[in-house]
């Protein structure tokens, strides 16, 4: 298994108290897979992904239990000189904001140039030419005469792209995606996600993909991480959730989704907001949201239980959710 | 770019004519000009009226005010109470302020931005908290008393520096007179540079920076700093001019005799010439300054594009 | 123009001395971002404040501040419920006399009480600083609220006035100009700050319009038809208020301390008027022997200086939504 996320928690001490972003999270992806980790803003994908990368700030953050494994070695006992040597090389990150997470004073050829001449020692030329191939493989026109621009001077698409290149710089095992299209236009989107996926088929890297979106997640995902307040809802591959959701929030999500099939019906909304992460509710987090919830949802946390092979729901109705 | 400059330019000369005629005619008001010419006695009414002739003050305010002008810029600035030219009171004053300046400068740059850099990194800490008090503090001290005590205690009390500055004014002994002059402005860009600091340290592309792995040294200085520092730079390059025109209470505490020294004497003896003179290429440094700061834009941040 | 700081960071560096250098914080109020879409400018401004409210009232440093400034109030206006004696009645043959029972600050130069001067000084820096701190701050914000409002020629026209003032060094204009005056009142050194003082304010109030007029709800108000004056008192005048509010108290403090600094020099107040500035000024040709004469009127001035930076401080982080 190339990545194993064992038990993580992570808190976040905040002025009004701790807020549990991340309660016991178990993933894994290996190498060539596509893992989509689903959920609402808040509930804990992000976090969990930026514990991985190890670029959680910390303090306010902290990481309160669980393990990371990265081929074979728990990351969180690494020193951090260690750690750092991992990021960028052997795991990269893509962001949703391209032009923020641009550095806007620095010129695209310099941050690209920059893994090789820091990770691998390479001199500012050798680097220049580094960063122009890459840009020629996320197919940016002119590249060789648009590497000293700047991230400004490109358009969203063009800017998502160079994040690419900058994460697939050094060829890591392991592509973590936050959101990487959200900030795109509709057009653009299926673009980027089309050549992320094709790196990632040519580069046999495993890929964590973070969305809220489950358009995206159909087509290129090979299994599913739902997330609700810190915890994996639910666990599956990719055809089987669609087809029959094993837990109420999925199958919530699933049918707030527009479809033209069913034009002129009111569209579906989980009823409710997300919980305060200060006080998350006791026995099933999503009980007030539940229209199945019973008396035992409100009182014991459900653990995960497995529905099939490789298939997992923290419902206690998952039966039910299945069937009907 | 060149257009921006030429624009900039001519937005200039309204402010510098503006500036130069409000002093002018502050000056004007001032009193008597020709007063301080007699001697310590007062001009006998003939002699009154001859020199009021000769030195154009019969007529009125804006034409005596355009005749001056047009001495300026061709370099002659008139003549001060003693005769000298007020040219000549100039090449002695203004390299010893500029040396005051450059010292001032160079205590907000090593000491304002280190500070800065550290705090900012630090926020909330017990270094933090105790930084930001002790600016909050040399803020609240007026700079003549910072001057007067820190004169009293180094050059008085404990004999480490002289406390007064010889005509020669050689850098070694505007050390102290440097820091309380950039006092004030020191704990501004401390502030500047921690508030800037902690606010960029959060940015996404801070944390790209550390998702690539880079070294946290490398991620301060060539992330970090460059963004945060654009505008502490530029406070610091206005400051050139406030800090040369601010300049008088320190040298009078310290006796230098630099711009300040020599303003205040044209002043008490009520020299109109000497004060409008010195003002008016204070007024120039003080906007060719805040010019060359917003071209320093452009070099800094290349998202910022002049039309 | 390069507009992201052209009235930020460096808005109030230019003047020299004391005065300008509160704006230079301020700047970040000026990019308040705007609640939630939809909410109208009233409403928002005043969850603003009371959010800010809330904050303040748990802040140590605001609490210790107001208390510090209500006292001086306090003692400007009733000097003699914690002064006994009068501030102008004294004794040359104890000139310089150290502190003694019923004289705890001790003597100054001409054998007056330092501590009954030191009593009744707080009331000139107070009337100093609040009256020049209004002066400011109404003119101010009118010249740099018309400008920001109306742009174009306005704008041009009122920017360049605003720079001729801003041009003159402080000090220097002080020295020229208060030089003439012979009244011994407060007022021509209250009209000489608000001359050289309002630039600051102009330039804060400018860009914070500007700021105010681009939210998507006043370009609302405008498209639905609403009057200027509607517009700048209403949707406008609210939001734009905060910054010149904080920078106007900040301020507040380095006027009184620009007061003092004309009076060393000799063309601020003058005998027999009683001010802290005066008595700095006096006490500094003894300062060897008799530093006492010096350190108490310049303390109460710092702590007073430091009292109203801490509560414009205080204030601007309150109503900073970022820093939260």
């Amino acid at each position: 298994m190339l990545l194993e996320v064992r038990d993580l928690q992570v808190e976040f001490k905040t002025r009004d108290g701790v807020a549990k972003a991340v309660n016991g999270v178990n993933y894994s992806v290996d190498a060539g897979e596509t893992l989509a980790v689903l959920g609402e803003s808040g509930s804990g994908k992000s976090v969990t992904a930026q514990a991985v990368m190890g670029i959680l700030d910390m303090p306010p953050g902290r990481i309160a239990g669980g393990e990371i494994l990265f081929q074979g070695r728990d990351l969180l006992k690494l020193k951090e000189d260690e750690r750092r040597k991992v990021r960028g090389s052997e795991m990269a990150m893509i962001f949703q904001d391209a032009l923020s997470s641009l550095n806007p004073v620095l010129s695209v050829g310099d941050q690209l140039s920059e893994m090789f001449t820091v990770h691998r020692g390479m001199s500012r030329k050798e680097g220049r030419a580094k960063a122009v191939e890459l840009m020629d493989r996320v197919r940016i026109p002119a590249a060789k005469e648009r590497v000293g621009q700047y991230p400004h001077q490109f358009s969203g698409g063009m800017r998502q792209r160079i994040m690419i290149a900058m994460a697939l710089a050094l060829e890591p095992s392991l592509i973590i995606a936050d959101e990487p299209t959200t900030a795109l236009d509709v057009t653009v989107q299926a673009q980027v996600m089309d050549l992320l996926a094709e790196l990632q088929r040519e580069l046999n890297m495993g890929l964590i993909l973070i969305t809220h979106d489950l358009g995206v997640v159909a087509d290129v995902a090979d299994k599913i991480a739902v997330m609700y307040a810190g915890r994996i809802v639910e666990q599956a591959p990719v055809h089987d959730i669609y087809k029959a959701p094993a837990h109420p929030y999925t199958k919530g999500l699933l049918e707030s989704i527009p479809r033209l099939d069913q034009k002129g019906r009111e569209l579906y909304a989980i009823k409710g907001l997300p919980p305060n992460l200060m006080h998350i509710p006791p026995g099933c987090a999503f009980n007030p949201r539940c229209p199945m919830a019973r008396d035992v949802c409100r009182s014991e946390v459900p653990p995960l239980f497995d529905v099939a092979p490789d298939r997992q729901s923290a419902c206690f109705f998952w039966k039910e959710t299945l069937d009907g | 770019m060149g257009r921006y400059v030429i624009r900039r330019l001519l937005q200039m000369i309204p402010v510098f004519f503006g500036a130069t005629l409000l002093i002018f005619l502050m000056v004007n008001v001032m009193g008597d000009p020709i007063a301080g010419l007699c001697g310590d006695k007062a001009c006998d009414p003939s002699t009154a009226a001859q020199l009021k002739k000769e030195f154009g003050l019969d007529k009125p305010v804006w034409q005596q005010y355009l005749t001056y002008m047009g001495n300026v810029f061709t370099g002659d600035f008139g003549t001060a109470f003693n005769g000298q030219k007020v040219t000549e009171l100039m090449s002695a004053a203004f390299p010893v302020t500029i040396r005051l300046t450059i010292v001032a400068i160079l205590f907000e740059i090593v000491i304002g931005i280190s500070l800065g850099v550290v705090t900012g990194l630090r926020r909330g800490r017990p270094v933090d908290t105790v930084v930001l008090m002790l600016t909050l503090v040399v803020i609240a001290i007026p700079v003549f008393v910072t001057g007067l005590l820190l004169q009293l205690l180094l050059g008085v009390e404990w004999g480490i520096v002289k406390p007064t500055v010889q005509p020669e004014a050689p850098f070694n002994e505007l050390l102290i007179p440097g820091l309380v002059l950039a006092s004030v402005s020191l704990a501004y860009v401390t502030r500047l540079t921690r508030t800037s600091i902690a606010e960029n340290a959060r940015a996404d592309y801070v944390r790209t920076a550390i998702a690539k792995g880079l070294p946290r040294r490398r991620v301060i200085t060539r992330h970090l700093l460059r963004n945060s520092l654009i505008p502490v730079v530029t406070f610091i390059g206005t400051d050139v001019g406030a800090l040369m025109g601010g300049a008088i209470v320190t040298e009078r505490i310290f006796n230098i005799h630099g711009v300040g020294y020599q303003l205040y004497q044209g002043i008490l003896r009520q020299s109109t010439q000497t004060v409008v003179g010195f003002v008016t290429v204070l007024v120039l440094v003080f906007l060719i300054a805040n010019l060359i700061v917003d071209l320093l834009y452009a070099v800094l941040d290349p998202r910022i594009r002049y039309a | 123009m390069p507009e992201p700081y052209d009235d930020g960071a460096i808005a109030g560096t230019g003047a020299g001395g004391a005065m300008d250098l509160a704006a230079s914080e301020a700047t970040t109020l000026e990019r308040t971002p705007g609640g939630p879409q939809g909410t109208g400018p009233a409403e928002k401004a005043r969850s603003l404040w009371s959010d800010a409210w809330r904050d303040l009232r748990r802040n140590p440093v605001f609490i210790i501040s107001s208390l510090v400034i209500l006292f001086l109030v306090v003692i400007s206006l009733w000097p003699s419920l914690i002064a006994s004696g009068n501030p102008l009645q004294c004794d040359l043959a104890k000139a310089q006399e150290g502190s003694q029972p019923g004289h705890p600050f001790g003597y100054n130069g001409q054998g007056c009480d330092v501590y009954t001067r030191t009593v009744y000084g707080a009331r000139t820096s107070v009337t100093v600083g609040v009256c020049t701190t209004v002066g400011v701050a109404l003119f101010g914000s009118f010249v740099g609220g018309l400008a920001g409002f109306f742009g174009g020629g306005w704008d041009a026209l009122l920017s360049r006035v605003t720079d001729i003032f801003f041009g003159i060094p402080v000090v220097l204009g002080g020295l020229v100009f208060l030089s003439v005056v012979t009244s011994s009142t407060v007022w021509p050194v209250i009209g000489f700050m608000i001359l050289l003082g309002w630039p600051q304010i102009a330039r804060i109030a400018r860009g914070s319009v500007i700021t105010a007029k681009q939210n998507d709800y006043v370009q609302a108000a405008r498209a639905l038809g609403a009057s200027n004056s509607r517009m700048l008192l209403r949707h406008i005048a609210p939001n734009a208020v905060a910054p010149v509010i904080v920078v106007a108290t900040i301020a507040l403090g380095t006027y009184i301390a620009l007061e003092a600094t004309l009076s060393y020099l000799g063309v601020g107040l003058k005998p027999p008027t009683v001010s802290w500035g005066i008595d700095i000024s006096a006490a500094s040709q003894y300062i060897r022997n008799a530093p006492h004469m010096l350190l108490w009127p310049a303390g109460a001035l710092a702590v007073t200086v430091l009292a109203f930076i801490m509560l414009g401080d205080a204030v601007r982080d309150a109503l900073d939504p970022k820093l939260r």
